[in-house]
């Protein structure tokens, strides 16, 4: 009887379970629901740029297309660096993998500083709610600068969980909790960042390339 | 370890998903920068109403990238992929309904 117990116990230790494929599934569950939310602003936008198409070309005007493309190309250049940890924490390479995500985290960091400079800018236009450029502006025009702010501010929301997130896992894997053979939680903020990424190469078209 | 490792690669149910190589995962890195370049130049040509289907598209080829190679998608179980196909679906169905309320509307 004893020697029973002794048995399983020793099995219970052996046996320690993970599901990486189900911690994988819940974040895709996740990032679903975040597709669907970000799909509802979407949607808001098509119809309405399908109403007034005029305001929305108008508005548009106001965007800098270079600092867009500068901060695509610091997203996608983001995106890849975490692809990259991950396949340096496989190759059991720690210290490439923490300067790769540190580079994301920079990336980031610059993507959110050229958002503050961006939206500075159309602050100091007059260009915000109430602001005395907006008021003279048309309805489709207001309804343009309205989703904007929605959605890259959202957008930007969800950088600033995306660094939270990579911060957490790069401190998880500065203690060895996350290793080389136990890497999902990193994988999981990397499916999220490029969920933020997909969703930036969407607004970019959508709000800074209109002519 | 390095056999059972192996073996994962040929299993239906993949626990650890497979990872493109360092290579790989650069080469799609630069097919993404020039689509961005690419769409940017794109539109400054005056297209008319064909600028916005280019653009959309080069957006969904970009997002395909991503999702395949980055999210590892293509080499990941079948049910993600069937999640995510059922997402997008709805997500053009809901789109499609509400521009037969739109264009419809008198």
């Amino acid at each position: 009887m004893s020697n029973h117990i002794e048995h399983a116990e020793e099995i219970h230790e052996i046996h320690i379970h993970r599901d990486d494929f189900g911690s994988r599934m819940g974040l895709w569950l996740f990032l679903l629901t975040e597709i669907l939310l970000f799909g509802g602003l979407f949607l808001l936008y098509a119809g309405y740029r399908y109403i007034y198409p005029d305001g929305f070309i108008a508005a548009a005007t106001e965007l800098d297309v270079l600092l867009g493309t500068i901060n695509t190309i610091i997203l996608l250049t983001s995106s890849l660096t975490v692809v990259l940890a991950i396949v340096a924490l496989q190759k059991s390479n720690k210290k490439l993998s923490m300067f790769f995500l540190w580079i994301t985290v920079a990336c980031g960091l610059l993507f959110l500083v050229n958002k503050y400079f961006e939206w500075g800018a159309k602050f100091h236009h007059g260009i915000y709610p109430k602001g005395p450029a907006l008021q003279n502006m048309s309805e489709g025009e207001v309804l343009y600068f309205g989703l904007y702010y929605v959605m890259t501010g959202l957008h930007g929301l969800h950088i600033v969980v995306g660094l939270a997130f990579i911060g957490f896992v790069m401190w998880q894997i500065h203690k060895d909790i996350i290793t080389s053979t136990n890497f999902q939680k990193l994988e999981n903020s990397g499916l999220y960042w490029h969920l933020v990424d997909i969703i930036w190469i969407f607004l970019f078209p959508l709000f800074y390339l209109i002519h | 370890m390095e056999n059972t490792q192996h073996n994962d690669h040929n299993d239906d149910h993949i626990a650890v998903a497979h990872h493109p190589s360092y290579g790989v995962n650069i080469l799609v890195w630069i097919g993404l920068i020039s689509l961005t370049c690419i769409t940017v130049s794109v539109a400054g040509i005056n297209l008319g109403s064909l600028a916005l289907s280019v653009a959309l598209i080069i957006a969904i080829v970009k997002s395909l990238f991503v999702i395949n190679f980055f999210m590892h998608l293509k080499f990941d179980n079948k049910a993600l992929k069937i999640f995510l196909g059922i997402c997008v679906i709805t997500f053009v169905i809901i789109l499609l309904l509400t521009f037969f309320d739109l264009t419809f509307r008198t």
